[in-house]
């Protein structure tokens, strides 16, 4: 009889349903998948001001000293955008190869053969019809960027080559194809021996609109673009689809690898178009730091966007907000502008996690049921 | 030949942070998690071992800051990929966003607090991580140079590729993380727990890489603070994985040839071979996209990318 029970009750533990369980869960509304991803940006910020508070400041003056620094003047306001045209371009860029899965982590890297091809004509072409010389550079950060982005999209193709590590790789070449031009043949004669590369002519440099260099107005309509694109053409179908299964595209009569590398030229182009804004427009000359980790942020904020252009352009407004104001809090409270990446964090810590409530649920055991 | 000599020393100290970073990704990537944060949980590990080592003046307190900040770091990371799923690329760079700013904010807040605005080790720290002296053993002529004259780190450093070698290939344990790596649903069901084994193995990865970083912070800046003293290397260690093939014991190999490539533009006499400084800083990113696409080119399994990384486990959906 006791062998009996301990017997059986071996078994039931054995059986134990485990304390938590994940599960998927029905299909939320709309309505409330807002309301999920809200409260999550409203719990980073309650996070982000706790941080504050245990360092010793007051949250609430702090937000709206960040606040107010990205909007206080046209001066900031004007500021906080062109923060923005490098991150809203290349986020749709990155979007693109996302669509298809396609993990594009060389942004940076696209942006700077971007600004590269770019700036070969506002350098040594400075005396070329304004405009001409604009549409030119604009046509070669098309294709600086497009051709960087196609490298690794051949190499998948061909070998299957591992994308996201091989486009990591291709970043840090580009970044010191940048210091090896400032230092040898692009080296400016007329700065005493300081590593830089000459201040484009003023007739190299983008026009500006509303005091601002009209990098917005290209932004802009890329956005448009990209969503037409994405949404109402025969290649944003074939993306969609290749994207899901490569066994179907190909059922279907399409070329898997054919719509790889198309995209892949398009994101890195789009990414390209990225750097010359940067360049022409706000740097006026070539920097080491045109990309400066733009192309990693436009990975997150397409990803926060849901890849969708509409919200990459309201998410990357916000990130832009928040790196302009952050910049204030050095003079206001002599508080580290890191303080920008941090809250950026904490705040993307909150909306990754929130996700996982949008598509799954947790069920607890029951109590007494063993 | 001292030449030569100095040159292979000072390859194995600008290696070391490297060997870090490397096993601690080797760790995460064989339990099928690519963590791009390495960058990000370095510089948190540079700053809590740096600012414990200013405090407690204690080395050992500093390690143990270090790596217990790298854990902390990647709990955030296991909880969001391993439990909630989330896209592990952006969860990566997230980190590593938050990390380095994380790590140079605080630098600065306490540089703030100081009067003359400079934070240095205390000595009794600086002085145990010194180049160490073996009696007998360092006087040797090339072997003592080459082998032990090193500062501790080093040394910690070959050891935990060595245990982890072992670890992963030799244990059981080992096996059992890298049939997650390979196919989590297989594993699961064989019985493996594999959300534990995922999370002690990436909360394990990260201490490590925190470590890593404190080397940055402690010895390659000279015991001084310095903001953005990992400036890099946690990248250059996501390579570096590739490059060792996901061996740790290739891993050592590794970080010191990369470590050589960092520092040969000083080696290589100008008048002979003339080749612009920025060439060999590209050299180990170069090397490291050929070593993905022979390793592409070649298919082989045993010495490529733990098949399952990168892709998010759902145990209903097995």
């Amino acid at each position: 009889m006791k062998g009996g029970i301990s017997v059986s009750e071996a078994v039931k533990t054995s059986k134990k349903e485990p304390l938590v369980r994940i599960i998927k869960r029905a299909e939320r509304s709309n309505r409330e998948i807002f309301t999920l991803r809200l409260l999550s940006v409203v719990l980073a910020l309650v996070a982000g001001g706790i941080f504050i508070l245990i360092i010793g400041y007051n949250p609430f003056t702090v937000y709206a000293t960040i606040f107010s620094g990205a909007f206080r003047s046209s001066m900031a306001f004007q500021a906080t955008v062109k923060i923005m045209v490098p991150l809203l371009i290349s986020s749709l860029g990155v979007t693109l190869a996302f669509k298809l899965k396609f993990w594009n982590i060389g942004a940076e890297g696209q942006i700077i053969a971007g600004a590269v091809f770019a700036s070969y004509f506002a350098l040594f072409h400075s005396d070329w019809p304004h405009f001409l010389l604009m549409i030119v550079m604009f046509a070669a950060s098309i294709i600086g960027g497009g051709l960087y982005g196609l490298i690794p999209a051949v190499f998948k193709a061909k070998f299957d080559t591992n994308e996201t590590l091989f486009t990591l790789m291709l970043n840090y070449i580009a970044l010191n194809f940048i210091v090896f031009l400032r230092d040898g043949p692009w080296a400016d004669p007329a700065s005493g021996g300081f590593p830089k590369i000459a201040r484009f002519a003023k007739n190299a440099q983008l026009d500006k609109a509303f005091g601002i260099q009209i990098g917005w107005i290209i932004g802009l309509i890329i956005t448009g673009a990209v969503f037409v694109y994405l949404k109402y053409t025969k290649d944003g179908y074939e993306i969609s689809v290749a994207s899901e299964s490569h066994a179907t595209a190909r059922y279907a009569g399409m070329n898997p690898k054919k719509i790889m590398l198309k995209t892949m030229f398009l994101s890195g182009a789009v990414c390209g178009i990225a750097g010359m804004t940067q360049a022409a427009g706000s740097d006026m000359t070539l920097a080491t730091s045109v990309a400066g980790g733009v192309g990693f942020t436009a990975i997150i904020v397409a990803w926060l966007a849901q890849l969708n252009p509409f919200g990459i352009l309201v998410v990357s407004f916000l990130f832009s907000v928040l790196e302009k104001g952050s910049s204030v809090m050095q003079s206001s409270f002599g508080l580290s502008s890191y303080s920008a990446s941090v809250l950026q964090g904490i705040i993307l810590f909150f909306v990754l996690g929130c996700e996982f409530f949008v598509r799954y649920r947790f069920v607890f055991r029951k109590k007494g049921v063993a | 030949m001292d030449m030569l000599l100095n040159f292979l020393a000072a390859a194995v100290l600008a290696g070391a942070p490297l060997l870090f970073g490397t096993v601690g990704e080797i760790i995460n990537e064989k339990s099928g998690h690519l963590n791009l944060g390495v960058e990000g949980i370095m510089a948190i590990g540079a700053c809590a071992g740096f600012m414990t080592g200013y405090a407690t003046d204690s080395l050992i307190a500093a390690l143990i800051a270090a790596f217990i900040s790298g854990v902390i770091a990647s709990v955030i990371y296991a909880l969001l990929t391993v439990t909630f799923m989330a896209n592990q690329n952006v969860t990566g760079l997230t980190l590593t966003i938050f990390g380095v700013g994380l790590s140079n904010f605080f630098g600065e807040y306490m540089l703030g607090k100081t009067e003359n605005n400079t934070l240095k080790l205390p000595e009794n720290v600086t002085s145990q991580l010194r180049n160490i002296n073996i009696p007998g053993l360092s006087n040797i002529p090339v072997v003592g140079k080459l082998f032990f004259s090193y500062n501790i780190f080093i040394y910690i450093g070959v050891v935990i590729a060595v245990l982890i070698y072992f670890y992963l290939n030799k244990t059981k344990a080992g096996l059992n993380l890298r049939a997650v790596g390979e196919n989590p649903a297989a594993a699961d069901a064989v019985g493996i727990n594999v959300t534990r084994l995922k999370y002690i193995n990436i909360l394990l990865g990260g201490g490590i890489c925190g470590i890593g970083g404190a080397y940055c912070s402690m010895i390659t800046c000279g015991g001084v603070w310095m903001s953005g003293s990992v400036n890099g290397l946690g990248w250059i260690s996501v390579a570096l994985v590739i490059f060792a093939i996901w061996s740790p014991a290739r891993a050592i190999f590794g970080a010191f040839v990369f470590g050589a490539f960092s520092v040969l533009k000083y080696y290589v006499p100008k008048n002979i071979i003339a080749v612009p400084n920025a060439f060999y800083d590209m050299l180990p990113f170069i090397i490291t996209a050929l070593v993905l696409v022979i390793t592409s080119i070649r298919q082989s399994k045993e010495n490529s990318q733990p098949a399952a990384c990168g892709l998010s486990y759902f145990r209903e959906e097995r």
